[in-house]
């Protein structure tokens, strides 16, 4: 029996079960739990089915949301779930990374007012689970089309783009620099957010499509993209190849030992499992007293794993205030919980040495919020005279990350901004003929829904330009 | 997975394999090298590539055993295979006529300059190779860089063998050599000889690379923790380099972040022998 939107209405949001803070800050297990089917049910009723859904606009794979939380409420579960892969082939990574608050629940009718929207991210999260272990899929392959497609990295925008070309027939391959695929996923966002059996799982029904994935190449090393057209046969080629690049704050003691990048630290500790060492053999360094700067959501990774590597104090030191933190709300509210000591309004001017060259303290300056800058948060300008020190044995650098030349230096027709990332147009297509380019690359560090977004935008487009192709 | 498709111990310590890498193979240039992991819980380490076969899609790559995973891969044999191979990395020498080369290598370090005496070599260059260690069980390579210098030199420290001395003092009667000037010099090996070296050779103002070797772990520049600093600016070895200007280049700075992980090594080597020892008996 179908609901009311009246009744709809009376069921409060249903909250996502976590684990305790002081028991998951000393293991790297996820900390959401997940919905079960009553939980869930529950919360899909919410959705009183807008007949012009706002939250399909809003997402940038636009899933239809009312649908798939309809099949939810009715029980259908596989239906829920085939609406949903549809559109997402990464639903289990969406569903526990996306923003949902500044995308499909910013606009959800529910929250307007004092209101809460409906939990779309906690439903997506549980329907992609429910898939994983039940959805029994046959993929039947499509009619080839005879061309041959390269993808410039294995993130959130390749593994997209893949996915979609494939479905039409396009012979893929991904081509991926590291030895496991999934980019950021798989080195940067660690497993107590989003475990790697997930990408792994993911990855492998792409792989089951008829994704090729390989792995240690290095485009503009292993081949450069004038090779993968002309001598390889590839006859279009979309980069996403992400803002690998790690901005350094270039002040004294930064080469010291015990001080990291956020993508050396995570890297260590996700891609190569160095939380696990010596059982894995890549090393990591244990602080007593971590001090992680950034306010984003790199930030709070890198944080609450110095927290789960053992640091007595692990503390965020960021220069503007909460409220300007680019990191979710999710990721900030877990982190202090977690016991996390954020010392805001401040920024470090120095590192200072131990007599063994060792980082042993981070000096830093306060700051006050001025005029809004470029971005419209409010600029922090430093206090005269406030500095003071934050004894500290680890310090990991969180302050963003920049476009990597590896490739585009060795490309020198695809044009870039100023900042190195590539310029396409609304297609996603480069200066050069039969390159597209979306993700992080062409964006600056943006979301995983994002990139995907583009991915999807840009495989419509590599069709049509194929399809042109064939039709001269 | 890579298969080995040769390997042979070319000293105590040093071994010698031809791993099955076709795309590493087919462009790869001297100076660049490889990162390896060899199974899942690995570490990723870099080896200069040695040599390359384009046609037959082989790599050559000559390893020294000094820690977990160099002499876990010491113990592979023809028939074995490594998970992963990646590359070529880092950016090839530059290969220029320059007269008399002089490359220098001490242990490891060896590895790398062999394949830069081949390329100096080819390029029509007069190559006097150095290779020296402590004693004489620790000079490597020496018959491999017979077959492309014109000249080898082996030291050792305590005179068991070749020259006594370091390599550093074999330079010196080399840069004394009037009839034979040298026009430049490449350097691979451990910190304190580059730093010897590149400290000869600075006041008399002879072009000096040297192949720098921090710890890396991606090699593509994402990380940024195989950083150096040279003259006043911070590079990163893996795609700005491995080469730079030793006249440049801050030794005491890269020699100290080295030892960043000494006591996890030990704890890995030292679980390593003990496994060993259980799977003996
Ligand atoms: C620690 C961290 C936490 C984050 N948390 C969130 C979050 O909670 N929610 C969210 O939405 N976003 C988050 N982000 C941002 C998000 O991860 C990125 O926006 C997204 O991954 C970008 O996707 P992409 O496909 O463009 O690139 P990437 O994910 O960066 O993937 C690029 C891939 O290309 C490979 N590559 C690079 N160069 C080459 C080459 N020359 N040849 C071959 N392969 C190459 C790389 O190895 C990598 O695998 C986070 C980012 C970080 C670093
Ligand atoms: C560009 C480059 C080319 C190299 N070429 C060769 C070669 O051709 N043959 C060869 O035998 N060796 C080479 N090396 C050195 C080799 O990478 C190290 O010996 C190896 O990483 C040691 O690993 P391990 O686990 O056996 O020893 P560990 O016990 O882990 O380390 C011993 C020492 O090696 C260094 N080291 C450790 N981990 C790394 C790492 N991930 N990357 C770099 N250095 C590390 C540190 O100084 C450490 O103290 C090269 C290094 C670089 C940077
Ligand atoms: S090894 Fe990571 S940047 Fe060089």
């Amino acid at each position: 029996m179908a609901l009311t939107p009246k009744e709809r209405m009376k069921i409060q949001r249903q909250d996502m079960p976590e684990r305790e803070p002081g028991v998951r800050n000393q293991d790297f297990k996820e900390v959401n739990v997940g919905f079960d089917l009553k939980l869930a049910q529950l919360e899909a009723e919410r959705c009183i089915q807008c007949k012009e859904a706002k939250c399909i606009d809003d997402c940038p794979v636009e899933i239809d949301i009312p649908l798939f939380l309809e099949h939810i409420a009715n029980g259908d579960l596989k239906s829920a779930a085939e609406v949903l892969l549809k559109d997402n082939a990464l639903p289990g990574i969406t569903g526990r990374v996306c923003p949902q608050e500044e995308q499909c629940e910013k606009v959800c009718v529910r929250g307007k007012g004092k209101g809460c929207p409906v939990a779309i991210g906690h439903l997506e999260r549980f329907i992609a689970d429910w898939a994983r272990e039940n959805l029994d899929e046959k993929f039947t392959p499509p009619e080839p089309t005879g061309y041959k497609v390269a993808i410039v990295g294995s993130g959130p925008a390749g593994l997209t783009t893949a996915g979609e070309l494939t479905k039409k027939g396009h012979d893929v391959t991904v081509f991926e620099a590291l030895h496991t695929p999934g980019g950021v996923l798989t080195y940067g966002i660690p497993e107590f957010r989003l475990p790697n059996e997930i990408i792994d799982a993911e990855v492998d029904r792409l792989r089951r499509m008829g994704v090729k994935i390989i792995c240690n190449v290095v485009i503009g090393r292993t081949f450069t993209i004038d090779e993968l057209m002309n001598e390889e046969g590839f006859h279009a080629v979309f980069v996403a190849n992400g803002a690998g690049l790690p901005v350094f704050m270039n002040i004294p003691g930064e080469n010291l030992k015990g001080v990291y990048s956020a993508n050396e630290y995570l890297t260590r500790s996700n891609l190569m499992r160095a939380y696990r060492f010596p059982d894995y053999d890549t090393p990591i360094i244990h602080g007593e007293k971590a001090v992680v700067i950034g306010g984003g959501n790199t930030a709070m990774d890198s944080v609450r794993t110095a927290k789960r590597l053992g640091a007595k104090q692990a503390t965020l030191v960021y220069r503007r205030s909460r409220a300007e933190m680019p990191a979710r709300n999710e990721e900030i509210h877990h982190a202090e919980e977690e016991g996390i000591i954020f010392k805001l309004l401040c920024s470090p001017v120095r590192f200072l040495s131990s007599e063994d060259g060792w980082v042993c303290g981070c000096e830093c300056i306060e700051m006050e919020l001025g005029e809004p800058d470029a971005s419209g948060r409010r600029r922090p300008v430093p206090i005269k005279g406030s500095e003071f020190i934050i004894e500290c044995d680890l310090v990991v650098e969180a302050i963003g990350t920049g476009a990597n030349p590896l490739l585009t230096s060795t490309t020198p027709d695809i044009e870039l901004n100023r900042w190195g990332n590539i310029i396409v147009d609304e297609k996603g297509m480069t200066s050069k003929a039969g390159v597209f380019a979306g993700g992080d690359i062409t964006r600056g560090g943006a979301t995983v829904i994002l990139a995907m977004g583009d991915g999807k935008k840009a495989a419509a487009a590599i069709d049509r330009y194929l399809c042109e192709k064939a039709a001269k | 997975m890579f298969r080995i498709l040769d390997a042979k111990q070319l000293a105590s310590d040093v071994k010698w394999f031809r791993i099955e890498a076709p795309l590493v193979a087919k462009h790869r240039k001297p100076g660049q090298f490889v990162i390896i992991c060899l199974d899942e819980t690995g570490e990723r380490i870099p080896l200069t590539v040695a040599d390359s076969d384009p046609e037959k899609g082989t790599i050559e790559l000559i390893v020294k055993a000094i820690g977990k995973t160099t002499m876990v891969l010491c113990r592979k044999e023809k028939g074995d295979s490594i998970a992963h191979v990646m590359g070529p990395l880092g950016r090839p020498t530059d290969i220029e006529k320059v007269g008399h080369a002089v490359v220098v290598g001490g242990g490891v370090g060896t590895a790398v300059i062999y394949p830069l005496a081949q390329a100096l070599r080819e390029a029509g260059n007069y190559v006097s190779a150095i290779t020296g260690g402590r004693t004489k069980d620790l000079v490597v390579l020496e018959e491999e860089l017979e077959k492309v210098s014109d000249v080898v030199y082996a030291t050792t420290d305590d005179g068991s063998y070749g020259f006594k001395g370091t390599v550093a003092d074999k330079l010196v009667e080399l840069l004394e050599d009037k009839e034979r000037p040298i026009g430049a010099i490449y350097c691979a090996g451990p910190v304190p000889m580059m730093r010897a070296i590149a400290e000869l050779t600075k006041p008399r103002g002879i072009k000096t690379i040297v192949s720098l070797n921090p710890i890396m772990v991606d090699g593509t520049g994402m990380c940024g923790g195989c950083r150096v600093t040279i003259g006043e600016e911070t590079k990163f070895a893996c795609v700005d380099g491995p080469e730079f200007d030793g006249h440049e280049v801050n030794f005491d700075e890269l020699w100290d972040r080295l030892s960043a992980y000494h006591k996890q090594e030990r704890v890995s080597l030292e679980r390593m022998e003990h496994e060993c020892e259980l799977d003996a008996q």
